[in-house]
């Protein structure tokens, strides 16, 4: 069950991609609309974050392509913005809180050039946004988890993206936190904004999203989570992995076979 | 020695002044450039690079036949950089995981300087001698060319330090955001390690090859334990290492057998040694205060928390009593007792009369709170985590120390102020 839209905001067509040859994503082929709250579901090693991170470029396709607002990422950067996991960063960095939001600024800055006033009070307005106001100059190493996952959103929010990429957002953080964040996403969309976020806890994912993609290693489903997130999609997705797909997998790997002939 | 602090500080003699403020230079740019290895947890390139300078070194001399100090600089810079581009291409293009591939690379350009360098010194080349001194370094002998070659390092470093610093930042804390915004991580990235290698190459020429890796991480580590701001861990860094030059340089000066680098970097360790202990917030001593002003709390806690119960037993709260009594109702050592108590009567918490202690009001407020939070944290292990009534006494004397106040209420109100423990003993509440 995939369904497609026409002008989409995110567009992926025919992506594979692989880790030391294996592939860990097959052929994806999809569309989100723009406006949408979509979750990327499905278990552990499904490639969830895998997909987010070969659209914004930080890991190498081995075929395919991807489009946001049908033009290709390096067009069209100043209107994404990418939300890593809040694990993948050392928290013990010297530095406050503000410091980590106003880079969500350097982009638009531009190499060389100092931080300007307008970027501290766009941070500022992002942070009050989280409700991170009063946490402004904490040394981010004092901070919770939910604490955390409210900066990199902060941080994000200070690029004024049009389409966001969110690495499970809502792991590791506190039922408050997770109420800000899931009323500051539909604000967001309410303004015509696409959100696309890495999802875990299967029960909130009907009153949270409106659009659902559906992984493990392939593209099980995509579409309105009315439409997708039944009974028997879900089965499939999280029902284990294609045995004889993983196999092959395998055996890329060990044979050393490219993805693609070339 | 006040003629020679005098002699040496008015830096009259030349040759003072090449030491004292190449040693400074050296030492200030290598602490710069170090605070961005360190914080990037690459603390071994730096090992790495200077060992693989060497080759560099021999070679630009086999080819030039002398020892000008920018010709060697360059040739040393171009096999340390190599060394790095081996090191990355090794890990991204193999098997072999990161400290493997540290160590070879570090190994295998060394043995090659090493070799290249035992081939000069047989080549009765008579303009060698001296080459050997990178080694180990040889900031007493600095010239005026070294210190011109030195400062234009170190100039470029800050420089582009200035005008990269908050793309260096960013590639520190989190690359993959980085490169979500579009800046070119790997040029920039690329952009670091050069000035690090810049920072070795003109290092080793103070401390030689195997104390530089000292230099370039030690003082970012020291200054990290001084502050959470990065711009003032990088000032601070700067000022530990020209602190050390300038204390090795005059070591170095005042006893003539001291040798300049080793006690540069016996002069960074120390400050690193002291920041490890003394550092406030971060520094093992006042780890330590910490701990004893918490364990000596919890002694107090528990004391009271005793004669209240003692009270508790009699149904009288002014009663006296003596060790024996105390220890029957809770197991202290002798010398806990004895401590304990003094400390409590210096507090006002007791009285003592021939050898028997009383509690006092505020005593009884403090031994019943104690005694509260412990039936109130039971009986909410009880309801709230479903576990059993006979289990839940030892998690409780524990957290009867942590509660504070405002937890205590919310968790009064949580409960509806119940009054009664899991073992239906009365929870006392303040009068």
């Amino acid at each position: 069950m995939i369904k497609n839209v026409d002008n989409p905001a995110l567009e992926i067509h025919d992506l594979t991609v692989s880790y030391d040859r294996k592939p860990v994503l097959w052929g994806v082929d999809l569309t989100v609309p723009e406006g949408s709250i979509a979750a990327i579901i499905g278990p552990n090693g499904a490639g969830k974050s895998t997909l987010i991170k070969s659209i914004m470029g930080l890991i190498d396709m081995s075929s395919g392509y991807n489009k946001i607002f049908g033009k290709d990422l390096n067009e069209v950067r100043q209107r994404v913005s990418y939300v890593p996991q809040k694990e993948s960063v050392d928290w013990d960095f010297p530095a406050s809180v503000l410091d980590i939001v106003m880079m969500g600024r350097y982009a638009a800055i531009g190499l060389f050039k100092r931080l300007r006033k307008a970027d501290k009070e766009a941070a500022l307005l992002a942070l009050e946004q989280v409700g991170m106001l009063a946490f402004k100059e904490r040394q981010i190493s004092q901070l919770s988890g939910g604490q955390q996952q409210r900066v990199f959103l902060a941080r994000a929010l200070t690029q004024q993206a049009d389409i966001y990429f969110m690495d499970e957002p809502f792991a590791g953080v506190d039922a408050a936190t997770e109420k800000t964040i899931i009323q500051l996403l539909k604000k967001l969309a309410s303004q015509g904004k696409t959100i696309i976020v890495v999802h875990h806890d299967l029960q909130s994912v009907t009153t949270y999203f409106d659009w659902v993609i559906m992984l493990n290693l392939r593209l099980v489903a995509s579409g309105p989570t009315e439409e997708v997130f039944i009974p028997k999609l879900i089965e499939e997705t999280y029902g284990g992995k294609l045995t004889l797909l993983t196999e092959v997998g395998e055996l890329m790997k060990k044979e050393q076979f490219p993805a693609r002939e070339k | 020695m006040k003629e020679l602090i005098i002699d040496f500080f008015s830096f009259s003699n030349p040759n003072i002044r090449y030491v004292v403020f190449g040693s400074m230079l050296l030492a200030v740019s290598s602490a710069i450039v170090g605070c961005f290895t360190f914080l990037k947890k690459k603390a071994l390139v730096g090992d790495v690079v200077s060992h693989a300078v060497l080759p560099g070194i021999c070679l630009s001399f086999i080819i030039s036949g002398t020892k000008d100090p920018f010709l060697l600089i360059i040739g040393a810079f171009i096999t340390g950089w190599l060394s790095i581009v081996v090191m990355d291409y090794i890990i991204q293009n193999s098997k072999i995981k990161e400290d493997t591939a540290t160590g070879l690379s570090l190994s295998v350009f060394f043995g090659i300087g090493i070799l290249l360098l035992t081939y000069i010194q047989h080549s009765g080349n008579a303009a060698q001698s001296g080459l050997d001194s990178f080694l180990f370094g040889k900031a007493a002998a600095l010239v005026g060319k070294d210190l011109l070659a030195f400062s234009l390092v170190a100039i470029l470093i800050l420089v582009v330090v200035f005008f990269f610093y908050k793309e260096f930042k960013l590639i520190s804390f989190d690359p993959a955001f980085a490169q979500s915004l579009g800046i070119p991580v790997k040029r920039i990235e690329l952009i670091l390690s050069s000035i690090t290698v810049m920072a070795v190459v003109t290092g080793i020429q103070a401390v030689g090859v195997v104390l530089m890796a000292a230099m370039l991480i030690t003082p970012a580590a020291a200054a990290r334990f001084w502050t959470d701001k990065l711009s003032i861990m990088i000032l601070s860094a700067a000022c530990i290492g020209a602190l050390s030059g300038l204390a090795g340089a005059f070591i170095s000066y005042a006893a003539p057998a001291m040798p300049t680098g080793p006690w540069i970097v016996m002069v960074v360790s120390l400050i690193a040694l002291f920041s490890f202990f003394f550092a406030p917030k971060k520094g093992i001593i006042i780890r330590i205060l910490k701990q004893r002003k918490i364990k000596r709390r919890l002694l107090e806690e528990n004391l009271l928390k005793s004669f209240y119960k003692i009270g508790e037993f009699h149904d009288d709260f002014e009663l006296a009593s003596n060790q024996i009594e105390i220890t029957e109702m809770r197991r202290f050592t002798p010398s806990q007792l004895r401590k304990g108590l003094v400390r409590l009567r210096r507090q006002g918490f007791i009285n003592k009369i021939d050898k028997r202690w009383s509690l006092t009001n505020e005593g009884y407020q403090k031994g019943q709170r104690v005694v509260r939070l412990h039936r109130l944290w039971e009986l909410y292990l009880t309801t709230y985590l479903r576990i059993a009534p006979d289990h839940v006494h030892e998690d409780a004397e524990n957290i009867e120390h942590v509660i504070t106040p405002e937890l205590e209420k919310k968790l009064e109100a949580l409960l509806e102020y119940p009054e009664y423990d899991p073992h239906q003993t009365e929870i006392p509440y303040r009068d």
